[in-house]
């Protein structure tokens, strides 16, 4: 690590202050910034972490949604939604070693816009909005491809409101080595149709497969699928998987996901 | 009824109290006064030519004391290849110099050229970071087939990339060729032994200190070995006298086969503590440690295998390209060689056998043994070729092994590739394998796993390894450069109790339990009554440590040697005390007794009469009771085994889940059941990992893509199914006195053709003629497989 300062402010107002600084970045649960900063490969002068903003934290439900502050962790959100939310309760409860899910919280996940995060996905999927310091954002419009979200410099995070769907399911095929998804299907069935958000896959990050939507959209079943195909280019290939092999696991996470919805 | 304590009992490891509640102490747990800290400068490309190397800035920078660069070893001895090996030709083998710091160029991503030495690791990293390095990009030599073609070379002064080209048995190699042309059916595989990053969860870390006063060193080091790094340094690397070097390899966090060797890294701290005056620490961090560790396997195979008309086997050749990677590490001429193609005839009674091993030089980093070495390649390559040449000719897999085992009254056996085997049963390890692993069950395991959309599959094979190693008289006709017996001191102390200084060395293998229980039984004592005392030059006899499965069957036998002559001098003692004749006095339970009488004295106080000998037989013998054995045993030891896997496929995505594993086990007589277990526990763990999950990827550029945890794939525990592990069939190893065979890399080996096998099991079974997958059987490899079928 280079050397840099730290502050923890109280409250929201604070940290945006405080994220005024030359080269100021904000903290959460660390577990993506702090090993970028153990390998040198990031400089900021001073961290401003946010993990004493109370306002930020926690999970309240409103009419058909649910809103969760930007500082809850992923244990909290998989505690939170067991019984009550399927999908979310299994992504949030798959996302690393119970250290992980411990410190990380949803607000830096979705800021950070990993293309193989698994919240964005359930972002998509339940038409989610982003609450920031300044502004409500859609989800469709906040994740704009790899590691790049509709935020500005210096804009926080502070909760993210999820529609809750009638019936989701979460289906994470993991890669072998990081256990990230190779490809994470959210399948979220809503009164006025179904969305399927699509992870670990696209080149351009996190997506939602729109002739599945339709399709599902009109016959919730896994057959409603099986005629479909998903196109391979623009989907990401690494020593974990070809594009082809993506664009097939993404059909047979979405049957999965689509038969297992609860 | 299981024994509760000595020889056969499932003594609980006392080690484990101090590793289970964070009192170990390992080498960075080492804090000493004025310590200074050492940061590496390590090339980020894989070829270079290096123009210069400018410090001028670093050396300016805060807290830093001294930067080291190649050209400050240039006079200094290279780290040789413990064993020479010919080419077939006759010639030696090539044997470039393996520098402390790369000078003139970098041969690899991590090739370290400078070090920086400064009061913190922060400082002496920024400073790392402030050096200016001139290095010209050269292509990369990755690829074996092309490294041989030599168009680019990684040593220029050598003049190809290829470091020899064995032929094992040469005598047999027309015959060979011979036998496979008239076969009647001949099977050919071509596979890839995938390379292994160790991943010992203790990074490596060297601690070098000086004595002006006295020109005494003291390394502080992660060795399996230290006695063998003190050698190395001494005779080769710095000319250091073995009396003015001490090496210390305190508690060690797991090796597996990458801290036997003697690295650059130890040499730098001990040049910049006699420099300095100070204490020097470097401790790797896990990129380090991807990239510098020397790795594992990296075999690519071509094997055939010849049979008759009725199924009997004929020949087995072999074609193998092993990767060494950048450097000769110290036993890296060996693991393909001697610790592979000597084993390529396994558990059968084929008359010819004949290996070709090119080892070749690439831009990665050195490739050396890791848990197996060379037995894993070799039953890997053998196992796989006889389950596909089953399936070719429409035979039941066991069935066809079994017909070409060696049967038990054929031992002592001369296999065909060179060994004596002393002793083994393998259809008794079958039957026992059959029997534990539930062949009775199988079916309806199927129709279990049909209805739940998955293809269920079952691999067995069976496996014999070398380990022990071994007698020095044969390795030494066989090319190595260091002998390899093992030696021991039994110290009793005058109150009683033992200190027993051995040379091999315990990181995880529980020899502070085990050997205490062989002494305690000999000798009729309570166990917790000795101490193992290991990993310190000065406290110990020469031994040549950890690796190869050899501690309990070669250090163990020095040992038992030694506790021998303690017994025979403490039976002088006890005859004077008892005014007896020594050939009447019997050691039981812990006294000494004349024979037929009830005239006895304990061993206590035999001890206590050995250190305060008044009333002594001075003329006839020595005071003390203090006895040092070496022992070189006659042949290595043969465990073999028999395995099962079972493998649920899912034919949607490819992913394999390991179900049930058996490995059912001869190594000869068991001191501690609990332990074995534990270690066939630990092998399994490793095999399975490199079958399903483990595999180290360089691009063409030369940089490695898998050097982290997001991209090496580990295996965790729930990969790994529960495992039916059983060695209730040794056969004793008819040449040592334990009659012990060892076991700490049987699972290991025999552990990844049974996964292959099973799956590509499961994949015929479910309609897909794929009649192999190279490792890691990884989703995407099997998803791939299934496309082309
Ligand atoms: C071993 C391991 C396994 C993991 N497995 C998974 C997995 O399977 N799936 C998965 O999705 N994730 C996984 N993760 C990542 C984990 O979910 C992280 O917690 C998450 O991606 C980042 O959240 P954080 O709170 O730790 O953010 P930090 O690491 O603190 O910050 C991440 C980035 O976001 C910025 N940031 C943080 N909070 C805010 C905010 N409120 N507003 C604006 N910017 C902010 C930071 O400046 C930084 O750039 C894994 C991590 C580890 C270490």
């Amino acid at each position: 690590m280079y050397n840099f300062d730290i502050t923890r402010p109280t409250t929201v107002d604070e940290a945006v202050a405080a994220l005024s600084a030359d080269e100021a970045q904000p903290l959460s649960g660390g577990q993506t910034l702090i090993p970028t900063l153990k390998q040198r490969l990031a400089m900021p002068s001073v961290l401003v972490s946010l993990t004493a903003i109370d306002e930020m934290k926690g999970i309240t439900e409103g009419p058909g949604t649910l809103k969760v502050g930007g500082g809850t962790t992923h244990g909290d959100v998989a505690q939170a939604t067991k019984g009550s939310f399927a999908g979310l309760h299994t992504l949030a409860s798959k996302i690393g070693d119970p250290a992980v899910r411990a410190r990380g919280t949803i607000g830096g996940s979705v800021a950070n816009n990993d293309p193989a995060a698994c919240y964005p996905s359930a972002c998509m999927a339940c038409a989610a909005t982003i609450h920031t310091n300044t502004r409500d954002i859609a989800a469709d419009d906040f994740f704009q491809g790899m590691f790049t979200t509709a935020l500005d410099e210096g804009e926080i995070v502070t909760a993210v409101t999820l529609k809750v769907p009638e019936k989701s399911s979460y289906q994470k095929f993991e890669q072998p080595a990081s256990r990230f998804p190779l490809v994470g299907v959210f399948v979220a069935k809503h009164a006025d149709g179904v969305r399927v958000g699509v992870t670990g896959a696209s080149n351009n990050g996190v997506f939602r497969w729109a002739e599945a939507e339709e399709a599902l959209s009109s016959n919730f079943s896994p057959d409603a699928i099986e005629g479909l195909s998903v196109s391979a280019e623009d989907l990401m290939g690494d020593l974990h998987g070809s594009p082809e092999y993506r664009a097939h696991l993404i059909k047979v996470m979405t049957k999965r996901g689509v038969a297992d919805a609860s | 009824m299981p024994k509760d304590t000595g020889i056969g009992a499932s003594t609980k490891r006392r080690e484990d109290l101090r590793y289970l509640t964070g009192k170990g102490r390992y080498t960075d747990d080492i804090r000493a006064y004025g310590e200074c800290a050492a940061v590496f400068a390590r090339s980020t490309v894989a070829n270079g030519k290096i123009i210069g190397i400018d410090t001028s800035e670093a050396e300016k920078m805060p807290g830093v004391l001294a930067v080291f660069t190649g050209e400050d070893f240039v006079d200094v001895g290279g780290n040789p290849a413990g064993w020479l090996i010919n080419s077939r030709n006759g010639e030696p083998m090539k044997e470039p110099k393996r520098p402390v710091l790369a000078h003139g160029k970098v041969r690899h991503v991590g090739d370290a050229y400078a070090a920086v030495i400064a009061e913190t690791e922060e400082q002496a990293r920024d400073a790392a970071e402030a050096i200016i390095a001139d290095i010209e990009d050269l292509p990369a030599i990755v690829d074996m087939r092309e490294a041989l073609k030599d168009e680019a070379l990684v040593h220029d002064e050598i003049g190809t990339n290829q470091c020899f080209d064995w032929g094992w048995i040469e005598d047999n190699r027309a015959a060979t060729d011979e036998a496979i042309k008239n076969a009647h059916h001949v099977t050919t595989l071509e596979l890839v032994n995938n390379r292994l990053v160790p991943n010992a969860m203790e990074p490596r870390c060297s601690i070098g200190s000086y004595n002006p006063a006295t020109d005494d060193y003291v390394l502080q080091t992660t060795s399996q070995n230290p006695h063998l790094t003190r050698l190395l340094i001494s005779a080769f690397v710095m000319g250091i006298p073995e009396n003015k070097l001490t090496v210390i390899a305190p508690d060690v966090g797991g090796g597996f086969g990458s801290k036997i060797y003697h690295y650059g890294e130890e040499a730098l701290v001990l040049a910049a503590a006699k420099k300095l005056g100070r204490t020097v620490k470097w401790t790797a961090d896990r990129s380090e440690a991807f990239l510098t560790d020397a790795h594992g396997r990296d075999h690519v195979t071509k094997i055939e295998l010849a049979m008759d008309k009725d199924g009997n086997f004929l020949a087995f050749r072999t074609e193998t390209m092993a990767n060494v990677g950048a450097y000769l590490s110290n036993f890296s001429t060996a693991t393909p060689t001697f610790l592979h193609g000597t084993l390529m005839a396994g558990n059968y009674t084929v008359p010819l056998v004949y290996v070709n091993v090119k080892t070749v030089f690439t831009n990665t980093a050195p490739v050396d043994a890791y848990r197996g070495a060379g037995r894993p390649e070799a039953t890997y390559s053998l196992e796989r070729v006889i389950d596909k040449a089953a399936r070719e000719i429409g035979r039941d897999p066991i069935e066809l092994r079994r017909q070409n085992f060696i049967k038990p009254d054929q031992y002592p056996y001369a296999s065909a590739a060179g060994l004596e085997y002393d002793a083994g049963n393998y259809d008794a390890l079958m039957d026992k394998m059959e029997e534990v692993a539930d062949f009775a069950g199988f079916d309806a395991r199927v129709k279990e796993s049909d209805a739940k959309g998955l293809w269920r599959g079952r691999g067995v094979n069976a496996y014999i390894e070398a380990c022990g190693i071994a007698p020095s008289n044969l390795v030494g006709q066989l090319g190595s450069r260091v002998g390899l017996y093992d030696a021991a001191t039994v110290r009793v102390n005058a109150t009683g109790n033992l200190s027993v200084m051995v040379g091999a060395h315990s990181h995880g293998q529980g020899h502070e339990t085990v050997f205490p229980q062989v002494v305690g039984e000999m000798l009729g004592i309570d166990p917790a009554s000795i101490d193992i005392v290991h990993g310190d030059t000065s406290k110990i006899p020469f031994g040549m440590g950890t690796y190869g499965s050899r501690s309990l069957a070669v250090c163990g036998s020095a040992v038992v040697r030694a506790t021998e002559k303690i017994i025979a001098k403490a039976k002088k003692i006890a005859a004077h005390m008892l005014e007896a004749s020594e050939g009447d006095i019997e050691l039981k339970d812990g006294n000494f007794t004349v024979a037929g009488t009830d005239k006895s004295v304990g061993f206590g106080e035999v001890a206590l009469k050995a250190y305060i000998p008044h009333n002594f037989p001075i003329e006839d013998i020595e005071p003390g009771l203090e006895e040092t054995a070496f022992y070189d045993p006659a042949n290595f030891t043969y465990p073999s085994g028999a395995y099962c896997c079972e493998v649920e496929v899912d034919p949607e995505t490819g992913k394999v889940r390991v179900d049930r594993m058996t490995a059912v086990d001869d190594f000869g007589n068991v001191i501690n059941p609990m332990i074995v277990t534990g270690q066939v526990h630990g092998g399994l763990a490793q095999g399975i990992g490199q079958a399903l999950l483990e595999n180290t990827h360089y691009n063409a550029d030369g940089q490695l893509e898998t050097a982290s945890y997001m991209d090496y794939a580990m295996p965790l525990a729930e990969d790994l199914p529960m495992y039916h592990v059983d060695h209730s069939q040794g056969t004793p190893c008819t040449h040592n006195p334990l009659g012990v065979k060892g076991c700490g890399e049987a699972g290991a080996i025999g552990s990844p053709p049974t996964v292959v096998n099973a799956v590509v099991d499961a994949l015929q079974r479910g309609g897909k003629n794929v009649t192999h997958v190279d490792m890691p059987v990884s989703p995407h490899n099997v998803w791939k497989a299934m496309q082309s079928a």
